[in-house]
């Protein structure tokens, strides 16, 4: 994973509220065996309506999404993140974020920012014609207009997401207590080890 | 004497392999389904590590979201191809990829091919008390079995294939009661859209949800499996119910299941993993059986839940704003006026199906109803899709199948079919389907496609009348 600390930039003022991820991209572009290339698909069904903000030229090559509550609700298809990403998008701004999407943009360094719908209600308006800019060292976002908002990320994300880690790298770093845990557990519970042959 | 804990934290507690100081677990995957669709980056990002699955006899891999409904296997017993290139692609990553990996596969036209969270529970290899994934978010499903069940990405998916773990930090605990006894027309299906009606489409967000209370005592297995299917709908990271005597009566037998001495000790494990008195969740939602009549999807949200005797709201109705301003737009998607009685929408299309609806049982339900009737003149397209070839075979057994075909509907091979529309089984723009799937999402059926969820047994009385239809109109 790439490392990220900050974006800065315009952001598209989505606004809505359980935007799922049938919505970021829809299930035919989900054939692919490859992680690139999705974000011709994203938006695809609301890209679709004239006049919608992800072809406005005014937010060309946003890197920042700001949406109402539960986004990301739905499938757990990865694909909505890596579409995201390749629509240039870095960080989503909204009050709460389904748990799966919330996870896939971590391991995908894309910023899942929680904030309270005031802030989102605030930063709707700033991103009609100014920059946003986030911190996420300090854990902010900050506007132009002297606006603050300060969030929470859980430490270790925080720490994975500015350093770049390889999740799976630091896992096996723990190679030798999974070891101990499938010695004990296999003594314990023996009938764990499923018949599949 | 220990503090009482709920069953989801015996379970959590039961697989930290580490903690750390910020209190992210390291947590042991039990169990870990592969389907085509999630997992080619997956398999491709070990090859490029140069790193092995760590535990393949803990893994099941099996086609699901991309194959063809039609026969499988022409006149003369060989293969029929896959017209779509980047189906038949996908299917094959995952049928090179499986065995590259020394990872068991069940291939399209094995009998115990099937949708993952079908196959699971059918061969035993689902199993109270464990920890099971799958990239896919309707593995919650499992946890009507009492198995922590959810849902993760593609770089989980990698993660689990590479270390048999997850990094994880714990989630809230939920109990969701649902108390008496169901009525006439209701199932499992009217109980959890009634349920994700109540608790909104976030309403679970953060939460693992236990389901309890005489209703879910009384349900099958099949029933249990359906309303914990639908977890992820009501925003649960997982749904669980509580393993008891039904449980071990399903799961006895089953090929994958622990055998003698190995069966009894497992029982007495399973047991003993039932919520202690006393427990404390973070959260309690009560719901009264009465308050649930055979239940059906007006919007684009699973949330967007009316009794069938409803009518379509006014969006300006709703206290929230967003909440107004979403319904408009989910109106104006599914063409449908305020004020319209939910019995007076024609529908055009049936399916019924999915890993939410396509067991033994939902099978039955729905040819209860068909059984002696035709599907209407308007209906232009209904199949039926089983949830596993074993389903498929035990219903033609019954002669469900020869039910389904005198009512005009069509008996199809087991996949995950019209619920999401990546085979060739899609709703066409505009027209409407009552369907037994688990979402309403703009286009999840096909481009400009216009879902309204319900149970099997809606889903046929809606094939008869040709519109949505209280389905004890039929029956009582």
């Amino acid at each position: 994973m790439k490392p990220i600390s900050s974006v800065n930039g315009r952001a598209y003022p989505l606004g809505l509220k359980n935007v799922d991820t049938d919505i970021i991209i829809p299930a035919p572009w989900l054939k692919t065996i490859s992680r690139s290339g999705l974000g011709k698909g994203a938006f695809e069904a609301l890209r679709e309506v004239p006049g919608n903000v992800f072809d406005d030229p005014a937010y060309a090559a946003a890197p920042i999404l700001i949406a109402g509550d539960n986004f990301g609700c739905g499938s757990s298809r990865e694909h909505a993140a890596w579409a995201m990403a390749d629509l240039g998008i870095s960080a989503v701004i909204a009050p709460s974020f389904s748990d799966i999407f919330s996870g896939n943009a971590f391991k995908n360094g894309l910023l899942a920012i929680v904030l309270p719908q005031a802030a989102i209600d605030r930063l709707m308006e700033v991103a009609q014609t100014d920059n946003i800019h986030i911190d996420l060292e300090t854990q902010t976002v900050t506007t132009p207009f002297q606006d603050r908002f300060v969030f929470e990320i859980d430490p270790f994300r925080k720490h994975c997401l500015i350093n770049g880690v390889d999740e799976i790298g630091l896992t096996l770093k723990s190679s030798d207590a999974i070891s101990t845990y499938e010695t004990k557990i296999s003594a314990q519970q023996p009938w764990l080890t499923p018949n599949i042959a | 004497m220990p503090t009482p804990q709920t069953l989801y934290e015996k379970i959590w507690n039961a697989h930290v392999v580490e903690q750390r100081d910020d209190g992210t677990c390291l947590i042991f995957i039990d169990r870990h389904l592969v389907h085509e669709v999630t997992s080619p980056q997956a398999f491709e990002g070990l090859r490029v590590a140069g790193r092995r699955v760590r535990r393949p006899d803990l893994t099941l891999a099996v086609p699901d979201h991309n194959l063809p409904t039609t026969a499988r296997l022409d006149g003369n017993g060989q293969h029929v191809p896959i017209a779509d290139p980047e189906s038949a692609q996908q299917l094959e990553a995952l049928e090179r990829n499986a065995p590259e990996f020394g990872i068991a596969y069940i291939n399209a036209t094995d009998i115990k091919q099937g949708i993952v969270h079908v196959v699971g529970p059918e061969q035993g290899f689902s199993l109270p008390g464990t920890t099971i994934v799958c990239g896919d978010s309707h593995t919650a499903c499992h946890g009507g079995l009492g198995a922590l069940a959810f849902g993760i990405g593609t770089s989980e998916v990698e993660h689990v294939l590479a270390t048999q773990t997850l990094q994880l930090t714990r989630s809230k605990s939920m109990e969701v009661r649902v108390e008496g006894a169901l009525g006439p027309g209701v199932s499992a299906k009217d109980v959890v859209l009634h349920i994700t009606g109540v608790l909104g489409a976030s309403g679970g967000t953060g939460h693992v949800i236990e389901y309890t209370g005489a209703v879910i005592r009384a349900l099958s297995i099949e029933g249990r499996l359906t309303i914990s299917n639908m977890a992820i709908e009501h925003g649960a990271r997982a749904g669980l119910v509580a393993p008891d005597d039904t449980t071990f009566a399903y799961l006895k037998g089953r090929p994958m299941a622990p055998k003698g001495a190995q069966w009894d000790a497992a029982v007495a494990y399973w047991r003993s993993l039932a919520t202690d008195a006393g427990a404390v969740y973070d959260k309690v939602v009560t719901i009264n059986a009465a308050d649930i009549g055979p239940s059906v999807t007006w919007g684009t949200s699973p949330e967007d839940v009316l009794p069938i005797t409803g009518i379509v709201p006014d969006p300006s109705a709703f206290a929230d704003p967003s909440k107004q301003d979403a319904a408009r737009k989910s109106l104006a998607y599914m063409g449908l006026t305020p004020g319209t009685r939910m019995t007076d929408i024609e529908v055009q299309n049936i399916f019924i199906g999915s890993c939410t609806n396509s067991r033994i049982e939902d099978l039955r339900a729905a040819a209860a109803v068909l059984k002696g009737r035709k599907k209407a003149d308007n209906i232009k397209w209904a199949i039926v899709v089983p949830g596993s070839g074993l389903v498929k075979h035990q219903a033609e057994a019954e002669g469900l199948d020869r039910i389904f075909i005198d009512a005009g509907l069509e008996w199809r091979e087991p996949g995950c079919s019209a619920c999401l529309g990546m085979n060739p089984d899609k709703v066409p723009a505009g027209e409407r389907c009552a369907s037994t799937s688990n979402r309403n999402f703009v286009g999840r059926q096909g481009p400009g496609a216009r879902t309204h969820l319900v149970s099997p047994a809606m889903a046929a009385a809606a094939a008869v009348t040709g519109k949505l239809t209280d389905v004890r109109e039929l029956t009582t």
